[in-house]
């Protein structure tokens, strides 16, 4: 791997380059057909995001529609419990809709709307996006059309009735596998179809050059708080910070206003599903290989013939066989440390959440709490780590129901 | 880089031979290994014989995002049926055994190509008797990836031009693209919507200002009488979706190919074939 080493880098926050590269990963792995699209998209994101008068459009709603700012709550039960460092929740799990997904979605609708366009497209796994995209769409009055593939539309019927409610057209995607990675496929086909109306609104850090920075930037209001809000309530920067990683885009938003600061131990963790040894996982840097998929170079999993493996984990939003290009790139240079954690672990840590705090946590950053139960005895009790706590668990209550055996 | 220096190849003579014949190309995609090995050699091996002038095949990909339905769905069957790239080249060697003359473009997308790894990819191209790559997924901005590897190495680089391909784009997307060029007629994926033949007199025209090499014109073409209009307007034409949904059509339930499935395919494309011949 060409990487720099990790002190010949000046900062880890520069990235990415005009070409949309963080080293070797990331990009515009598109077709021509996209690639107008994707460029248009570029020119009216660098002209938003020097335009005070976007953000503080962003500002009114994350405030007064999201809930923002979200509270950074030490979870003291907790801490006592596992007998290690201070733990802090951001809790992202209190916003509109239940996640972190939202702060992306209004956004990009912000976006869309700068850019004249008069309907919504986005693709969903868990539906958690889609849910956060179909709000913001009935918020603006714009047409939304959410893919998802079949298998998770069985397995997430109430997100699929919620986007109904709101308005959406939930289309079913057979084609491949049937899983979220076959449910982008379709939607970037439909936007190749209908490029003078529609916007696609990616869900994660992923995607063709910008989409990987654009959501990390919307993201970052996330970390943003947080820096200020441990300043405020201990007058210091944390020892080490924790999110779950789908695609990444909740930690990256946590993440990334704190990379420069090289104390700070940061660790992204990712769905070992049954375990990485058997195959049936969702984790793309410890399980994967670099390859090219939707647009950008990343770690995904997949056979020696470059064919995409289906990712599997009890959390749905975790269910994606690659990851942000940004996470590739901090994975090879050293800043981020990569984790896994399986569906057991992960199980036993949102009961433990439940029980603690009275928190119902959801499947996504019960992987992040696993990961830190297990290491909270590396810290001593002076200090400080923060766990992006980005998703509740409404949304599980059936499929965690259904792991540990009872009927509802 | 420069693709100036591909003016003899198996490409360029053919379109010289059609030219001086005064005939327009008929450029035929299947994906190779649909619906098996077996059946896909001996349906890309008739096909010159019934009137295919170049053909293109595809490499099987589990995610072909800028692909309709039905080159999915072939793509899907290779792969369920063992395919691999390895086996691709295989089978443009096995073609050669007895073809050295049609040319042969492979057209696919760039990961299986990746974990390949580029320069052996480049290195089996020529070796096994590829003539040009069509990578969908990587535009201009990322020639360095594959695009200047193949053309030191002597393969032609074929892009897609699209209705969206704006004058901005236009030069930049025609920079190191030789042997011919692919118009892409509709928005969209293949094989969804039918070209409209009104406009891609006026784009074939508009690309003509840009560039001298022949233009190609696919997406969406099923019929005799539409590859025959099509053809009137362009240099050659492509048909790619029809003839997987052909393939696809003489398989039984299991999936697998009724004994005359070659037969069906090339009388159909031989349909096409005599029809362009006209044009
Ligand atoms: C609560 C929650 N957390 C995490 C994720 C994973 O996405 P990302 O890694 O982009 O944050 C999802 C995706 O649906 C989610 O709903």
């Amino acid at each position: 791997m060409n990487s720099p080493t990790e002190s010949a880098i000046e900062s880890y926050r520069a990235g990415p380059d005009d070409t949309g590269h963080f080293g070797i990963y990331g990009g515009r792995f598109v077709a021509e057909t996209l690639m107008p699209l994707i460029l248009n998209v570029e020119k009216a994101y660098n002209q938003a995001r020097q335009d005070p008068d976007f953000q503080a459009e962003f500002d009114y709603f994350a405030k007064h529609y999201i809930g923002r700012p979200s509270p950074l709550y030490h979870a003291a039960r907790l801490s006592e419990h596992l007998g290690g460092p201070k733990i802090y929740f951001k809790r992202d799990e209190l916003n509109h809709t239940g996640a972190h997904k939202i702060n992306n979605t209004l956004g990009q609708i912000l976006l869309a709307r700068r850019m004249k366009k008069t309907r919504i497209i986005a693709e969903t796994g868990a539906g958690q996006h889609g849910v956060a995209t179909a709000t913001v769409c009935a918020l603006f009055d714009l047409p939304c059309v959410v893919y998802m593939g079949e298998t998770d539309i069985e397995r997430q019927a109430p997100n699929v009735f919620r986007m109904k409610l709101l308005g959406a057209e939930v289309v079913p995607v057979t084609s491949g596998t049937g899983t979220l990675k076959d449910a982008m496929n379709e939607a970037l086909r439909d936007w190749v179809a209908n490029v003078e109306t529609t916007f696609y609104i990616i869900g994660t850090v992923a995607g063709p050059h910008p989409y990987p920075q654009m959501v990390r930037e919307f993201q970052s209001v996330i970390g943003n708080e947080t820096r200020e809000q441990i300043l405020e309530a201990e007058n210091r920067l944390p020892d080490c910070l924790v999110a779950c990683i789908g695609g990444g885009s909740n930690a990256m938003g946590l993440f990334h206003p704190f990379l420069d600061e090289r104390d700070i131990r940061i660790i992204g963790v990712e769905a070992a599903g049954l375990g990485v040894e058997t195959g049936k996982h969702a984790a793309s840097i410890t399980g994967g290989q670099p390859g090219v998929l939707h647009g950008n170079r990343t770690y995904l999993l997949q056979t020696d013939d470059g064919q995409i493996i289906d990712a599997h984990s009890i959390s749905a939003g975790l269910d994606y066989p690659g990851i942000g290009p940004e996470h590739s790139w901090l994975n090879d240079t050293g800043r981020v440390q990569y984790v896994s954690v399986t569906d057991q672990e992960a199980l036993d840590a949102f009961q433990l959440c439940c029980q603690t705090e009275g928190i119902i946590p959801a499947l996504e950053p019960a992987h992040a709490l696993a990961h830190v139960t297990k290491i909270a005895s590396e810290f001593d009790n002076n200090q400080i780590l923060i766990m992006n706590l980005c998703g509740r668990g409404d949304k599980d209550v059936f499929s965690v129901a259904d792991a540990l055996g009872e009927t509802l | 880089m420069n693709s100036g220096s591909l003016t003899d190849t198996r490409i360029t003579r053919k379109f010289a031979q059609l030219k001086k014949q005064n005939r327009k190309a008929f450029v035929a995609f299947l994906t190779g290994g649909d619906p098996d090995y077996d059946t896909s050699r001996s349906l890309v091996c008739g096909l010159p014989q019934a009137g295919v002038d170049l053909i293109e095949v595809g490499i099987p990909f589990s995610d072909p995002m800028a692909d309709g339905p039905a080159i999915q769905a072939s793509s899907q069957r290779a792969l369920k049926a063992g395919m691999t790239l390895p086996k691709t080249l295989q089978l443009i060697r096995d073609f050669r055994k007895n073809d050295d003359s049609t040319p042969i473009v492979l057209m696919g997308y760039y990961n299986p190509i990746y974990r390949y790894g580029v320069d052996r990819f480049v290195h089996e191209c020529t070796s096994s008797g590829v003539d040009g790559l069509i990578i969908v997924d990587l535009p201009p901005e990322e020639d360095k990836e594959l695009c200047d590897p193949a053309l030191t190495a002597g393969l032609h680089w074929i892009r897609l031009v699209t209705p969206s391909t704006d004058d901005s784009r236009i030069e930049s997307v025609l920079h190191n693209v030789s042997g011919f060029v692919y118009y892409i007629a509709v928005l969209g994926v293949t094989g969804t919507r039918r070209a409209i033949t009104d406009h891609i007199e006026i784009a074939v025209a508009r690309l003509r200002e840009y560039t001298d090499f022949p233009i190609a014109v696919g997406f969406g073409i099923k019929t005799p009488e539409h590859a025959r209009s099509v053809a009137e307007k362009a240099d050659g034409i492509v048909i790619g979706s029809a003839i997987v949904d052909l393939i696809k059509a003489n398989l039984d339930n299991d999936g697998l190919p009724n004994s005359g499935i070659a037969e069906t395919v090339h009388s159909y494309i031989r349909e096409i074939a005599d029809s362009v011949i006209q044009a």
